[in-house]
This record gives C-alpha cells, structure tokens and sequence, in this order.
C-alpha cells in the first residue's frame, strides 16, 4: 500500500456527534494549523438537529492558499460509531483512519489501502475522568493532542490556544492541556511520528484572520451605524444577529446612561422583521434584518413595498438549500433569482455578493449608504458556506474619515427655502428623489408613504400616466445604480481568449483553483467576479468579448445565468453553466471537470467561430 | 358626499395652547361612504390631538390596509403617514418608534386588519408595550371587498345580503387584556363624549393602548339582523363609567359628584376622571376587566369605555433599555466604534 506523504497540502475530517462539544476542539485544531502559518479552510457539515446525530467538521490545509473545498478525505477522525461505515468508505487510498480503539473495531471495516490509527479515547477518559460531562469533553481534546503528536502541530501552539481559550477562565487552562498531553503521549508511544501526512511551519497567512462571515455582517452592521436589528431565529443567518448583538453590547453603549445606543427586537417572524426594518428606515434610523431563503419568500411582498415607496431596506439572506426547507444546514447559492425580483409587480433589488469575511463586513456597511442614497432595499447575499464557517480573510478595517451616506434627506431649513416639496419628484434627473424624516418640520416635508400609485407629490392617483411615469423613473433609478454598486474584479489585466468564466460568492475560491489547474494544462481562459446585481457595463463587456462564458454557481437552475440572460443583451447560447447543487461546496476539480466536457464536446470551438464557419460555406 | 373641501375657515377659529388651530389638524376630503362611522373617528383623533396641544408634525400616523386604513390620510395632513401593508401596520409602527421615541404614535387599523390577517402582529405588538395607540375601526365586515363577514362578526349576526355568520367572533378587547395589554378601551363612533377622553388618555399612556371603536359600516353592514349597524349598536351600549380626561397642569373645573367615581393619575400627571363605575369593576384590575367584559358579552350588551389601565406601565424602550435620545438622531461619533477597536477585535481572529 501506498500511503499518503503530504505537508501541509491534505483534508482531514472529524467525524462527531452533535451536542457532544466537539466543535471547539475541532476549532482548536484549525486555530493551530493557521497560527504555524498554514493557510486552511474550515466546514462545518452538520444536521439540521441539536443532539445525538452525526456532525462533520472538515479542514482543507493548504499552503499554497487554496481555499475551496477539495473531494476526497486524506485523514479521517472518527469518534462517531453511527457514522463509521461512511467514514471508512470516504478515506482516500493511502489515507489514514484515526479512530477510538477501546473497543475493537468490526473487521469488515477494515480496508487494506488505509492506516489504521487506534487511540483508546473512551477507556483514556473512563481512567481520568469520574464526570460524564468531563469524559465526553476531554475526548475531544485528547484526539487533538493525539493530532498534534501524528502531524507534528507544534505543541505550544495547541498550549497558547488553550489559555487564549480560557482567558478568564484559568483554572480549564491546566486540565485542558492535561488532556491534549494525554493523547499526544498516547500517540508517540503506539506510532510512528509523524505519519507521512504533516505539517510544517509557514510564514503564508500574513496579517490574514479566521472568523465566520456572519460575524463579518454583524460587524459590518455595527459599524455602518445601524440602530434598529429585527430578526426571526432562522439557519444559518441567526449568528448575524448575534454578532450585531455581541459587539453592540461591547461598544455601543452610552458612557453616561449606561443605556443601549440600538435597539434589537427578535421579531414574531420574519415579515415582522421587515416590517419594523422598513418603518425604522422611513424613520431615519439605520436598520437590517438578516435571514435565509424561506425568511426572503416572507418578506416579499414588503421588499415591494419598500421598492415601489423607495424605503431604504437592509436585508442580509445567508441563503441555504431550497426549495421549501430544502436542505436547511447546507450551503447553496439558490436565492438568486427569488432576491432579485423578490415580490409581485415589476420589482427590481440591489443584490451584493461578498466572497470573503472582509467583503461581508465591507458589503454590509456599504449596504447601508446604498440603500440609503437609492432609497431602496439592498440584499446582501452571503450563504451558509461562507456565513457560518471559519474563512481565512484580510483583516478589517475601517476608514475612520468615512461619513455615512444619509441619501437625500431635506432639513427643516431646506423645506423653509423651498415652496412645495415633492416627495416623488425626481430633481437631481438622477431617479432618486429627495425625503423627509417625519417631525422634521411643523408644516412642511409631510407625506403619505403608501404601496397605492401616487403622484409626485405623494398623493394617491389612479391616473395611468402618472403611474407610468414614476415606474420609468424607477427604471432611471435602477440605471444610476448600476454606477453607484462595487464593479465586476477582473482577473486579468487585459481579456486575452475566446472563453471566459464569470463565479461570484463562495463558488470564487474553487473556480480561482480550477482556472489554475486548466492554465497548467495549456488552456486560456479570461475570469471575471461579479459583485452586485444591476450588472454594471464592464459584466456586459466582458459577456459581449467572449464567445463562450462558463458560469460557476451552486444552484439546480443556472439563476445568476438566468439573471444575466434576462438583464443583458447577451445570447443565453454562449452562456454554459457549471453547477453543483448537493448542499457541498463545490470543488475545483468539479468545476474544471465541467469545462474540460464541454470544451470537448465543443471541440474547443467557440460559438461565435462555429457559426461563422457555417456562413462562409 | 361634497368632492371639493372648502379652505374657507372661519377667522377667529380657536387656536390651541400652541398658536395651532383646527385647522392645522385637518387632512384631506375623506373619500369614505357618507355616513362612515371611521368618519366620526378620524375627526376625535383630530380633536384629542388638538386639544392636547401636540404639535401636528410630531405625530406618526401609520395604518394596514383597508377602508380604515385609508383614514390617515383624512385627518393631521402635517404628520408623516404610512399606509403599509395589510395586517402588518404594528411592525412598521414598531420599527418607526424605536427609531424616534419622541414623536406620538397613531396607529389606524381595522377588523381585517386586525383580528384576521394581522392576529399575529397584534398579538405581538401588544406584548412588547410598544408606546402607541392602536385604535380598531371596527365594523365586522371587509367593507372595500364589498361587505364579506370579518373575524369580529357575531355569531348569527346578519348580513346585508341575508346570510348569517355561524362562527364565534374575535373579541379584540378581551384577547388584548389576555395578551397583557396595558391600555384597553372600547367606545362607539357615534359617542364623541366617550371617544375623544379614551383617545386622550390612550396618548398620555406610556405603552400599548388599545382602543376598540365600533363603527358601523353603512353601506353593507347597517341592516336589521346585523350586530355592528347603528340601531343595534345603540341599543345594546353599555359603559363601565362615565370617561374625563384632564391633561396634566391643567385645572381641573368639573366638579365630581361623591360615589361611584374614580380618578387616575397617569404616568405624565394626567388624570382620568371615572364616573358612574359599574358594578365590580375596577380600571386598575385586569380581572375585573375580563370578567365585566365576560358578564356584559353573555347579557348581548357591548361594554364600552375605558375597561383597564396598568398604571405602572413600562414601554418597549424601557424595557430594551435604549438610551433616551432618539435612535434616529445619533451620527458617527456615537455608532461607529472606530478603526482602532476593530484592529483589536482582529486580534481575537487571529
């Protein structure tokens, strides 16, 4: 047998069971890889249930930086007997079994293409422990420290985790390290260490940080001044909230009351939620909500209100896997197509698609100023991939010169200059008319906000030209738009082929490493990020100088495809969609697998040049 | 019904403790069927509001959908107004008060509106003390859909095409006080009397007040066999007192006979002046409350006026502790927390 020699390039997987304490453990070890400077990508794959069912935590460790998910499981923890069979089948040949010996394990497990690694966590825990808790929670730490001794983590490393940890808490310190000695020992007695997959220490993650990008949106929220959250609890958006709430509590307060610069309402359910995130907004307090898809179907029809009264909205939707309660604690990118035209009538939203923990803070801050310049509703679309899993990210950080954009809101003085205001009246030729907060001024500035058609001046009207008028300067609005939202990043300098890829979100990790693996091969291939939804001129420039477009996306239906097809004056022939849609993140080798078949079948012929050819003849 | 409403005003119109007259207070011609009992409803609001010296702009009026939820638009034309989304005007209410907690709060609702597709919402908004008014026109049918039952229609109550509800009706004033709601009144739109005092001490209430306004609808719920026409109405009218409101720092003029009478003193020095207090009943006791509401339902009787009040009401913004400045009027120097605390919070990522 061959067995796997690796440094610092494999995927390990922990194989636990949910509610048994796991997750920081398992959080430890990630913790350790980044801190010897090994960039490495965390999943969570775990049930949508609180206690008992078999939970996964996966690391890609790579020192080259690739981030995005990669098939195939190089060293598999196992401390889950439910889930064990799966768990052998998944190792990869060559790949190593770590597994709790203290009782045999069932011959038909045993596969001869992999090691076999024994360390006895239950009887180690029965011996130590009196405590059931204690057995249950130091065997999570044991098999780290059994990790550390199999892989060469640098034990100080695992030892400064534990009293950062702990900080406060001092007296875990000295149990905790207690048990990560146990199994280290354990592991050097029984087996040769290192085994042939390890890691060594790099200097490859800079000034990087490892935080969640539901972290990042709460942050983010925090420091765009929002002052009103409402929220139903809804996976895997819930620790947006949190985090908000986390870091409100800690710097928002005010110094001489003691009393809360924000406010937080868990709301009835997720209508409720928009609802207040709409009436605080129109009363000039920054405010979001954040959810998932099925919260989105909820909120529909007040994001057209919000749309066709021009309320500024926040709203940050961690999608997750559709439709209905799909999949609901795993990842897609499937709420694309229900975000953008969210609601009946002829509705339009702002979509911003952060790829990285640093853009769901940045995004989410420039949400707010968009929203609140285009007085209308702007989603933020992160997912469950990127939200509620550790991503290596730039750190944050923050312009302390930067002033909220307000949008156009008209003071008492402004509404004494002027002789009649006209909330609906567009002044600037921009689309994007002027507001007024209620209680501004004692006899000017009031207006009706309603869903009806209205004139100008906010008053109702049936009158069709009237309604025609402010939809066409709604269609203006969503023009200048297109100017004011992040551009496409393009990844190279100048378009030097036929064919092009365009990823957006947590497909950009995966599609960046395939683009490498298909340059290596000799392929040329232009790549392109989008940003935000309107598509600004430089998505449909780089759509029209292309003949083929692959379009990376982890949905069934191809909705940013479609999306594009439906905004662009671009043929949907030329538009070759490359999905994955099981609930995983997809892989490089996924998405390059997908191009190289249809280049094939293509015969490495673009469209354009096919149907030239034909007319020649 | 007139389609032009006149600007003349009469020159010496009464101006309030503030300089503002009636006038001030108006809103739009109501495009309501004439005779509307909602009619009679927007003009109390518009008095208590004037006679309590508010000033127009600091008011929010802010309404679900409906026959009801138009009248915002019919009464204090220089407040700021939100006709939403039906059955959801409490959570745009909420979101707009935690925003600015200085400005009043009226929120215009219906029995559709309410009691069907907004339950959930009301129930809500009730436990949470938000600091608003919430005032039910209540007519038990869907008037703009032509008069369907509503979930506030009696049971066996007739409507005008003949047919007759056979399920058990929604009583708002009693499920607000199940809820803990910590105002609740229930008055009649053709007594002024009654209306404009509950309208006035509902705004000096420091939380949720609920007001329930029978209002008829006269074009498909106005017919012999119905519970909510104005005949029936009429007739089957009950109070648990007599209602006075006296604002604080005014003096009080009306003498009060000795007896059944009561006053209460509100959370801003106002006072509620009760009188003629029926029978075991006590304003400050939920459980008199539900019990009188119980006893005067099983008689066929409405019961109306003031029902309960907790004194010691708390609303929302207590109870989430924000600070005392409107949210609203907060800039950069008190939201964002600046670059340094974020480089420290990297630190914890690392």
């Amino acid at each position: 047998m061959q067995k796997i020699t690796a440094v610092n390039d494999f995927v390990i997987r922990f194989a636990n069971v949910n509610g048994t304490g796991s997750a920081s453990a398992n959080n430890m070890f990630a913790k350790a890889v980044f801190r010897m400077g090994i960039p490495c990508a965390p999943k969570n794959i775990f049930p949508s249930n609180i206690q008992g069912l078999p939970t996964w935590y996966e690391v890609r460790v790579n020192e080259k930086g690739y981030l995005g998910r990669r098939a195939g499981i190089d060293i598999m923890v196992c401390v889950n007997p439910q889930s064990m069979v799966k768990d052998v089948a998944e190792v990869v040949a060559g790949g190593y079994f770590v597994y709790d010996n203290t009782k045999a394990i069932d011959p038909s497990l045993l596969r001869k293409d992999v090691t076999y690694i024994g360390i006895p966590l239950t009887e180690m825990c029965l011996r130590e422990y009196t405590d059931s808790r204690q057995r249950q929670l130091f065997k999570n730490v044991i098999y780290v420290g059994a990790l550390a001794a199999l892989i060469d983590i640098e034990f100080c490393v695992l030892k400064d985790l534990v009293s950062d940890q702990f900080k406060g808490k001092e007296k875990l310190i000295a149990p905790n390290i207690h048990a990560l000695e146990m199994g280290y020992q354990s592991a050097k007695e029984n087996y040769n260490c290192p085994i042939g997959i390890r890691v060594e220490r790099r200097d490859n993650v800079g000034d990087s940080i490892l935080l969640d990008g539901n972290a990042a949106c709460g942050l983010g929220a925090v420091y765009a001044g929002a002052s009103v959250a409402a929220w139903y609890p809804i996976t895997p958006s819930t620790s947006v909230v949190d985090a908000f709430a986390k870091y409100a509590n800690r710097l928002r307060i005010d110094p001489g009351t003691g009393k809360k610069n924000f406010a937080i309402v868990q709301s009835e359910d997720e209508l409720s939620a928009i609802g207040m995130v709409i009436g605080a907004n129109w009363n000039g307090a920054r405010s979001f909500t954040a959810t998932s898809g099925p919260g989105v179907s909820l909120m529909s029809e007040f994001l057209g209100l919000a749309y066709f009264a021009e309320i500024p909205t926040v709203l940050i939707n961690v999608q997750r896997s559709g439709p209905s309660t799909g999949m609901p604690t795993r990842s897609q990118q499937s709420d694309i197509v229900s975000s953008a035209y969210a609601s009946h009538g002829d509705t339009k939203h702002v979509l911003l698609f952060p790829a990285t923990p640093l853009e769901c803070f940045e995004l989410t801050a420039d949400a707010f100023d968009l929203a609140e310049r285009l007085q209308t509703p702007v989603i933020v679309m992160s997912d469950l991939e990127l939200g509620m899993n550790d991503n290596m990210s730039s750190p944050l950080k923050w312009d302390d010169e930067r002033c909220y954009d307000r949008g156009k809101v008209l003071s008492a003085k402004d509404l004494d200059k002027m002789e009649r205001f006209g909330r609906y009246l567009d002044v600037d030729g921009d689309g994007i008319c002027y507001r007024t907060y209620p209680g501004t001024h004692p006899t000017k500035g009031a207006f009706f906000t309603r869903g009806t058609s209205r004139d100008e001046y906010a008053v109702y009207t049936e009158d069709g030209d009237e309604y025609v008028k402010n939809m066409e300067r709604l269609v203006l609005k969503w023009e200048t738009t297109k100017d004011l939202v992040a551009p496409p990043e393009l990844y190279q300098r100048k378009n030097g082929s036929d064919i092009g890829v365009i990823f957006f979100g947590t497909s950009t990790h995966a599609s960046l490493e395939a683009i490498d693996m298909l340059v290596e091969e000799g392929m040329k291939i232009d790549a392109l990020r989008i940003k935000a939804f309107p598509f600004n001129s430089e998505v449909e420039d780089f759509l029209v100088k292309h003949d083929t477009v692959y379009i990376v996306e982890q949905n069934r239906d191809a909705q940013l495809r479609s999306l594009l097809v439906n905004e662009c004056e671009v043929s949907p022939q030329k538009l070759v969609p490359v999905l994955n849609m099981d609930g995983m993140p997809i892989t490089a080798m996924n998405i390059k697998g997908q191009i190289r078949k249809n280049q094939s079948t293509d015969d490495v012929i673009p469209l354009r040049k096919k149907e030239r050819g034909a007319s020649i003849k | 019904m007139s389609y032009i409403k006149p600007s003349f005003r009469h020159p010496d119109l009464p101006s309030n403790d503030l300089g503002y007259t009636k006038k001030d207070y108006e809103g739009v011609l109501s495009t309501l069927c004439a005779g509307c009992g909602h009619d009679s409803i927007s003009s109390a609001i518009l008095q208590s509001c004037f006679e309590m010296s508010i000033e127009p702009h600091k008011i929010a009026k802010i309404s679900g959908i409906g026959c009801s939820s138009k009248t915002p638009t019919y009464f204090l034309g220089n407040s700021h107004g939100f006709n939403s989304v039906h059955g959801r005007m409490p959570s745009v209410a909420t979101g707009a008060n935690l925003a600015n907690r200085e400005l009043t709060y009226i929120g215009v609702s219906g029995d559709g509106d309410t009691a069907s597709i907004g339950m959930g919402q009301f129930a809500h908004v009730v436990r949470r003390n938000l600091n608003m008014v919430y005032i039910v026109m209540n007519n038990g049918c869907y008037g703009l859909t032509k008069g369907q039952d509503s979930a506030t229609a009696d049971i066996g109550s007739k409507s005008k095409a003949g047919s007759v509800n056979i399920y058990e009706p929604i009583d708002l004033a009693s499920l607000a006080l199940e809820l803990g709601a910590s105002f609740v009144g229930r008055s009649f739109s053709g007594d002024k009397h009654q209306l404009i005092p509950l309208i006035k001490a509902a705004i000096s209430h420091p939380g949720f007040a609920l007001i329930d306004v029978v209002s008829p609808c006269v074009t498909f719920n106005n017919n012999a066999g119905s519970t909510k026409a104005y005949d029936y109405v009429r007739d089957h009218l009950d109070a648990t007192s007599t209602v006075d409101f006296v604002p604080m720092k005014k003096e009080i003029v009306t003498s009060y006979q000795d007896g059944s009478s009561k006053e209460v003193t509100m959370h801003d020095g106002s006072v509620i002046h009760l009188q003629k207090l029926a029978e075991g009943w006590d304003p400050l006791d939920r459980e008199s409350a539900l019990n009188a509401l119980h006893t005067a339902r099983n008689k066929g009787e409405i019961l109306t006026g003031l029902l309960y009040m907790d004194a010691e009401s708390q609303g929302l913004h207590d109870m989430i502790e924000t600070v005392n400045k409107p949210l609203n009027s907060l800039a950069e120097k008190e939201l964002c927390p600046g670059n340094q605390a974020l480089q420290n919070i990297n630190e914890s990522f690392r």
